[in-house]
């Protein structure tokens, strides 16, 4: 057998369990080859036992282990970081909880949150930088850090209980569906739950939508007066939030 | 090989020290982290990174290289690699004689090889590839198996002594994984220790193991037993200058027990030199 031919046998056996490529290694290979199968598994479970433990607190340890089972065999990791195995488990959680969204939505903050917890640094814009700004010309250069999520449910709430030792709040569907940010300021993670409007104009924003015409959109959505308030109202929570890291004129 | 030895007595620094290495002066003389936790793109890990970096000499040691993968070494990975390479300034950079992936599956496992001339030409390759990319000579450290292939062409040891000579490698011997595989596989420990290239060890890993249902597995979860001092005791007169370290991945203890293990490694190695002497 080739190099390449028992390395994709032993990635059946761990990916599958095929009995018939795990024959292949010959009959004293079996106790090894059940180290192995084990490790993978036991390897996988642990990245992801970590990286969901407010997820795993809300659904319980069984219904966990069960969505971890279910993950490990519908996707086996790829990349060269095993922290990156987290990334898909809440679509898998989607899956498994078609009637409950609120499981995916705080599997996906809490990805998320790790992922921020390590994405490129950069400094947030502070005060004394803006007073020469021309906000006419202006475009905003959002934070590397930043994720955006689609949310249904208080999960945000429920993650905050969780993650503080209370007791989490039921299960609520907001009046319309609105979206999560998730981003780092300095080292922490941060997240905030936002609507619509504000989930739009920082996709727009990030995209490279001037200040001026994001404005303008405001104002044609909601007049003049609440339009440029509530661009104002936008931009300030940013900057406080730390999502500015540049601002081009 | 232009690897430059250095002597001395180091741990592995893992996220429960993180506080204890950046608030007092810890007594080792070098750390090693899992390059990887920090092959990312920026936030705190790098921050503590270069703090320790500006107390200690660290060696970057990796677990997903897998010089042992057929379709060959991964471009983009030895990049990342280089930029902390190039940000640290690190004593070593090592990784195992494994594999972990194959045709974009990545195991995040340490699998192990058949000692064959296919799989040693194909380690070589891959191997200098890497030092190429990464501008330096890297160490690479013997596994703990769990399969013994039949199909061998040679002991580990042997394929170790030629991967070595023919890429300019250094060794990073792991005296744990030695007594866990010759447990394993029956063969003596001994030949083991006895046959590697003494001149090209520059680190030396000390762990402990447990024992699985059928066979030995190197779990890093305890203190370094008997078996496995006796073997460093044995190896040590026989080494040149060398950076020993205490590893431990799980069940965390209080920093003060592995520094008193790392004592005792302390004290096989100076009757060591006098024994070599």
């Amino acid at each position: 057998m080739s190099l390449i031919e028992l390395q994709r046998d032993m990635r059946a056996w761990l990916t599958s369990e095929d009995a018939v490529a795990a024959a292949r290694f010959g009959e004293a290979a079996a106790p090894g080859l059940r180290v192995y199968q084990n490790n993978y598994r036991a390897q996988l479970a642990a990245c992801l036992e970590e990286s969901f433990e407010h997820t795993r607190d809300w659904i319980g340890g069984e219904a966990f282990h069960r969505a971890v089972v279910a993950h490990v065999d519908r996707l086996p990791p790829s990349s060269w970081t095993l922290d990156a195995y987290a990334r898909d488990f809440p679509a898998t959680l989607e899956i498994l909880y078609l009637a409950d969204p609120e499981v995916a939505e705080l599997g996906w903050l809490e990805m998320a949150l790790g992922e921020a917890f390590v994405a490129t640094d950069a400094d947030a814009v502070s005060a004394g930088e803006l007073g020469d700004v021309d906000w006419d010309r202006a475009t905003l250069r959002i934070t590397p850090t930043l994720d955006l999520g689609s949310l249904t449910t208080n999960a945000p709430a429920i993650w905050s209980a969780l993650a503080t030792g209370e007791v989490p709040p039921a299960v609520e569907f907001l009046p319309e569906p609105g979206a999560i940010l998730v981003w780092r300021h300095g080292d922490v993670a941060q997240f905030r739950a936002i609507d619509q409007y504000e989930h739009q104009a920082l996709l727009s924003v990030r995209a490279g939508m001037s200040f001026a015409k994001l404005c303008d959109l405001m104002v044609e959505a909601f007049g003049q007066e609440i339009g440029i308030a509530r661009a104002g109202g936008m931009l300030g929570q940013w900057l406080a939030d730390g999502l500015v890291v540049g601002i081009a004129t | 090989m232009t690897i430059a030895p250095f002597s001395g007595f180091g741990l592995g620094l893992r996220k429960p020290y993180y506080a204890e290495f950046l608030d007092t002066p810890i007594a080792v003389d070098f750390v090693e982290v899992i390059s990887e936790n920090f092959m990312v793109d920026g936030g705190r890990p790098r921050h503590i990174l270069r703090d320790v970096r500006a107390r200690y000499p660290v060696a970057l040691h990796g677990v997903s290289m897998s010089v042992g993968s057929a379709d060959g070494v991964d471009g983009a990975y030895l990049a990342r690699l280089r930029a902390l390479i190039d940000e640290i300034d690190p004593l070593f950079v090592s990784d195992h004689l494994s594999w972990s992936r194959i045709e974009g599956f990545n195991s995040h496992d340490l699998l192990p090889l058949p000692y064959t001339e296919e799989a040693l030409d194909l380690v070589c390759a891959n191997i200098a590839r890497a030092q190429d990319a990464l501008g330096r000579e890297m160490l690479i450290e013997n596994p703990s198996t769990y399969i013994d292939f039949a199909s061998a062409d040679m002991t580990e040891w042997q394929f170790l002594d030629a991967m070595c000579g023919r890429t300019g490698c250094g060794l990073l011997l792991d005296v744990n994984n030695v007594f866990v595989s010759a447990t394993n596989h029956g063969f003596d420990p001994i030949a083991y220790l006895d046959g590697v290239p003494h001149d090209r060890v520059r680190q030396i890993h000390l762990a402990g193991h447990s024992r699985g249902a059928e066979m030995l597995i190197d779990t890093h979860d305890r203190p370094v037993p008997a078996s496995v001092w006796n073997l460093y005791a044995y190896v040590m007169p026989k080494l040149g200058p060398v950076a020993a370290m205490i590893e431990r991945d799980d069940d965390i203890p209080p920093l003060a027990e592995l520094l008193a293990e790392l004592g005792t490694a302390r004290t096989i190695a100076r009757g060591a030199l006098r024994e070599a002497a």
